[in-house]
């Protein structure tokens, strides 16, 4: 790339530790502006670990993330755990830095989640529509009232604007566990969205598609990455779709990087390729 | 979703497409009946109304039915309060009797008349500063309400960081603890102790409570109709994802809870204007289950349901009447009816209700007209394909 | 105060603290196992403590005593079955407000077979015997009643870490789905655990009552309240914790009583489960569960 690269999100020496067992070790990765970067990894690497870091639902025992150059989580081993620590670096940090999971996404980081989590009990609109409810400026009283019609207006406006986006138009009225399994996937992606995010992580979104259902998928992506201006940051275990749409892969087993590059690169990797298939060593 | 359509979309998309300028306007998609619904709601408030009115004019033949109505439009304020927070934002609180108490007590103690408060207070004394203060009981009310949701605000912010059942206990725990603040003896002067108060003034006609209860129900329906009862339905669904929304978990929580709870306290001093008089027995924790079963019955998650259940069970208390007095039938007494058998049945509908009609009355749905024609009309085909 | 009447004191806490620690034990497997506060378990003691006073008032108490138990064990296993078995599936708040319901069911049924007012708990004979050690006077009760809830919280540990039976229980409170995938009949293993919880509440309504002397409907509701305290305060789950719980609740209750602040005693215990929950949410003796996302 000609152009110098914008770093979008940065990770960096990110350890997560339960109890004795160390899910994610050392990552360390960048999403750059524009790009569409794939987490893979065989089942247990701690590819959804890593999404949790990064979305703050878990604190990393230590490491740093940082986003569009800022640093919104921080951590190294305290207490019982620095006894405990069975990561590195442990010495390179020294703030602690929590974010809970809004105010991560009010920053720009939007997620779906590998088990899908639509709201059970409310339509595609209302799913989607909640999404915009963290950017009003509505306070309780002008929302219960009405006051804020022009807004509430707008905001009905994009759910149903991205609904249409992602064809689901003529189901908006009905209960989002209603859906087919694909279009449940396309309806998180419609809800993530809707926050307006700048970096979207998708937990595998091909999961339990058909063939042609992953392709258009593929194409569903890369078409809102450019409509939306995202960096998108995507575990998916369907190689073809990694394949064809990622600019660069890292590849995570056992919770430690073991390779990362595009996707030729990875694609004739020994070490990736001994990860997958199993060497008989390595387990 | 065919993959043509798709294309097409896509096409658009190409041209630069930036979010909100697609030129789409986002219609609300009408209801075909609306008309109907309208009419026949005007027409429902105007027969309720005129039915109030009869009553109103003869009061006095008709006190039994004007205080079923009244002790309804309190309790029904207590269950969809109960409703917001419990069936909306699926927070299990069973504080519902102590922000009642702080609701009903603020609203006895500045109401009631200061010509009786020398008799009211005869064992232990007024506080000096209590003895001239008055205000009007609509103000004395919000008061209560206000300050029930100051003390929910204090209660929150430990409370409600608590997973579902320590929430219910914790709740629980805390309405035992202000109904004992209240009946402390350095609370005397204010609350009375053990002897309660009473001399407080009571609704002077049916409307007081109706409209006020109308008011308050209302305004609990716009909040969950608008952005935030929004917010509080994703947190009740699912936090995770909630959160993940940009939804900040104890905020929303936290508010619900508080408003909840001031809706609770304007309860609790309708009450007090129900009953005259009150003391901390009342607000046991038999007081909060009473309130669950309403809110059970009526469908956890409908605010309709929960008036309806209010109106059933305040209204079963009197046509059940019956089942606590001696029954003969052909001279031979029954032993069943005796004191007492009435709240048997009340609590055998309440598992009955738990246990096989989970949804209760509304389940999670409001009442809507066009429901209800649905519904008869499907009973209509029903009997008629029966008929064939 | 003197120490002959803090000696007193302490004996009458240890003894209400014994009788509280074996109802905790109660509440504590019941949320192990189903992750319910079994809100009846409160109203189950006081229905004990009805079963004697008409099992004795007609037979004599050696046979009374274990027909009222298994009145208490039959209604304990029986609740179980019609009132929480059905829910196994269904949300938690559904499962907790039928605890409720049962627990509002038992107290009005009471009310309305035995009336509000209090009955006379019957004295089971020598339980009430005086003894005297120097200035300090006691009946038999409050001494045996930390005896039999530690003797019987040892057999039920014994019961719990070296049977079968004991196993089963330990692994469907980790994990239900596991533990019936592995074989285990949960239902049965269920069953079993109401049948501990409940005749450790007949047992401490002998106790409780034997002390109090009357039983009226509601006399199960606050004791019933306290002792999930108890077992929250010990880590719930626990039973070692279960019963150190009781012993702290039932000792600083009867010392508040005795310092003149008898309103607050009940306010007392609440306070505590808020400090607990703010301070150390698992309790004394209890393990943290994270959950999946």
């Amino acid at each position: 790339m000609a152009e110098p690269r914008e770093n979008v999100l940065h990770v960096e020496n990110v350890t997560m530790q339960f109890g004795g067992v160390v899910a994610v070790n050392n990552l360390s990765l960048d999403v750059d502006k524009g790009e569409i970067v794939a987490l893979i990894g065989p089942n247990g690497a701690g590819k959804t670990t890593a999404f949790n870091v990064i979305t703050g639902v878990y604190q990393p025992t230590n490491g740093r993330v940082q986003f569009q150059g800022d640093t919104i989580i921080e951590n190294h081993p305290r207490g019982k755990m620095r006894k405990n620590y069975l990561g590195e670096n442990a010495e390179l940090y020294s703030n602690s830095i929590v974010r809970t999971p809004d105010r991560i996404t009010k920053l720009g980081i939007a997620r779906t989640f590998q088990n899908i989590r639509l709201f059970k009990a409310m339509t595609v609109f209302e799913n989607v529509l909640i999404a915009t409810h963290m950017r009003s400026e509505a306070n309780v009283f002008s929302a219960t009232f009405g006051l804020n019609r022009r807004e509430e207006m707008a905001n009905r406006e994009l759910a149903m604007e991205l609904i249409e986006m992602v064809g689901l138009k003529d189901e908006a009225d009905v209960l989002a566990t209603s859906l087919p399994y694909g279009k449940q996937r396309r309806l998180e992606i419609a809800r993530a969205l809707a926050t307006k995010p700048s970096l979207l992580l998708l937990d595998e979104p091909a999961a339990g598609m058909n063939p042609q259902e992953t392709d258009d998928l593929a194409d569903f992506i890369c078409r809102i990455k450019a409509a939306f201006h995202l960096s998108i940051f995507v575990i998916e275990h369907h190689m073809d779709l990694i394949m064809s749409i990622s600019d660069r892969i890292y590849v995570l087993n056992f919770g430690k990087l073991i390779a990362q590059g595009t996707p030729e690169e990875i694609q004739n990797n020994q070490i990736v390729i001994d990860a997958y298939l199993g060497t008989g060593k390595t387990n | 979703m065919s993959k043509m359509k798709e294309k097409a979309v896509s096409s658009k998309m190409n041209g630069g497409y930036v979010p909100g300028s697609s030129g789409h306007v986002y219609q609300k998609r009408r209801d075909p009946h609306h008309v109907r619904s309208a009419v026949l709601t005007i027409a429902a408030c105007i027969l309720l109304a005129a039915l109030m009115a009869f009553y109103q004019k003869n009061a006095s033949d008709h006190s039994y039915a004007i205080s079923i109505i009244e002790r309804s439009a309190v309790y029904a304020v207590a269950a969809a309060a109960m409703n917001l927070v419990t069936g909306f934002t699926g927070l299990f609180s069973l504080g519902a009797a102590g922000f009642m108490a702080i609701g009903a007590y603020t609203t006895a103690v500045l109401t009631i008349p200061l010509s009786a408060r020398a008799s009211v207070y005869y064992m232990n004394g007024i506080a000096p500063w209590l003895e001239n203060l008055q205000v009007p009981v609509l103000v004395a009310m919000i008061l209560g309400g206000l300050i029930s949701a100051g003390f929910a605000a204090l209660i929150g912010i430990p409370v409600l960081r608590l997973k579902s059942d320590y929430l219910a206990i914790a709740t629980l725990g805390f309405a035992e603890i202000i109904r004992t603040v209240l009946a402390a003896p350095m609370m005397d002067q204010i609350t009375n102790g053990s002897y309660g108060l009473n001399n407080i003034p009571g609704f002077t006609n049916i409307f007081q409570p109706l409209i006020l209860a109308a008011v308050c129900i209302a305004i609990m329906m716009l909040l969950l109709h608008s952005s935030y009862g929004r917010a509080f339905k994703a947190v009740r669904d699912d936090e995770v994802a909630a959160e993940a929304m940009g939804i900040n978990l104890f905020r929303t929580k936290e508010l619900s809870f508080v408003i909840s709870s001031f809706f609770m306290g304007i309860s609790g001093g309708m009450l007090a204007l129900f009953m005259r008089s009150i003391d901390t027995k009342t607000f046991q924790i038999t007081m909060t289950y009473n309130i669950l079963l309403i809110v059970v019955l009526g469908g956890i998650g409908s605010i309709t349901g929960s008036i309806i259940g209010a109106l059933l069970i305040n209204g079963g208390q009197e046509w059940l009447r019956f089942l606590d007095e001696p029954l003969t039938v052909g001279g031979v007494s029954i032993p069943l009816f005796r004191p007492g058998f009435r709240m048997v049945i009340y609590s055998i509908v309440l598992m009955v209700v738990v246990l096989f009609w989970r949804r209760g009355i509304m389940g999670d749905r409001e009442f809507s007209w066009n429901h209800l024609f649905s519904v008869f009309r499907r009973k209509k085909k029903a009997s008629q394909g029966g008929a064939q | 105060m003197s120490l002959a009447t803090f000696v007193q004191q302490l004996l009458t806490g240890v003894s209400l603290g014994g009788a509280y620690a074996l109802i905790a034990i109660g509440y504590t497997m019941v949320y192990g196992i189903l992750r319910l506060i079994n809100f009846a378990h409160g109203d189950l003691f006081m229905m004990s403590g009805y079963f004697m006073i008409f099992a004795i008032a007609s037979m004599p108490w050696f046979i009374a005593i274990p027909v009222a138990f298994a009145g208490t064990i039959l209604l304990g296993m029986g609740i179980e079955k019609a009132a929480y078995r059905p829910l196994r599936k269904a949300p938690r708040m559904s499962v907790m407000i039928s605890a409720i319901g049962v627990s509002y069911l038992l107290e009005n049924l009471a009310t309305y077979l035995f009336t509000a007012i209090p009955m006379a708990y019957p004295e089971i004979p020598g339980l009430k015997k005086i003894l005297t050690f120097g200035p300090v006077t006691t009946s038999l009760v409050t001494i045996l009643t930390p005896i039999l809830t530690v003797v019987l919280t040892i057999l039920l540990l014994q019961l719990i870490n070296h049977t079968k039976i004991g196993m089963a229980m330990r692994a469907v409170s980790k994990d239900t789905e596991a533990s019936r995938l592995m074989g285990i009949r949960v239902d049965s293993t269920i069953s079993f655990t109401f049948f501990i919880g409940s005749l450790l509440a007949a047992v401490g309504a002998l106790l409780y009552f034997t002390d109090r002397m009357t039983v009226y409907p509601y006399s199960g509701a606050l004791p019933g309240l306290k002792c999930f305290v108890a077992a929250v305060l010990g880590g719930i789950g626990s039973i070692p914790g279960a019963v150190i719980g009781g012993f702290i609740i039932g000792i600083s209750e009867t010392f508040i009583v005795a310092f003149g602040y008898s309103t607050f005693s009940d306010a007392f215990t609440f306070v505590l489960l808020i400090i607990i929950l703010l301070v150390r949410p698992t309790g004394l003796f209890g393990e943290a569960a994270s959950d999946k996302v």
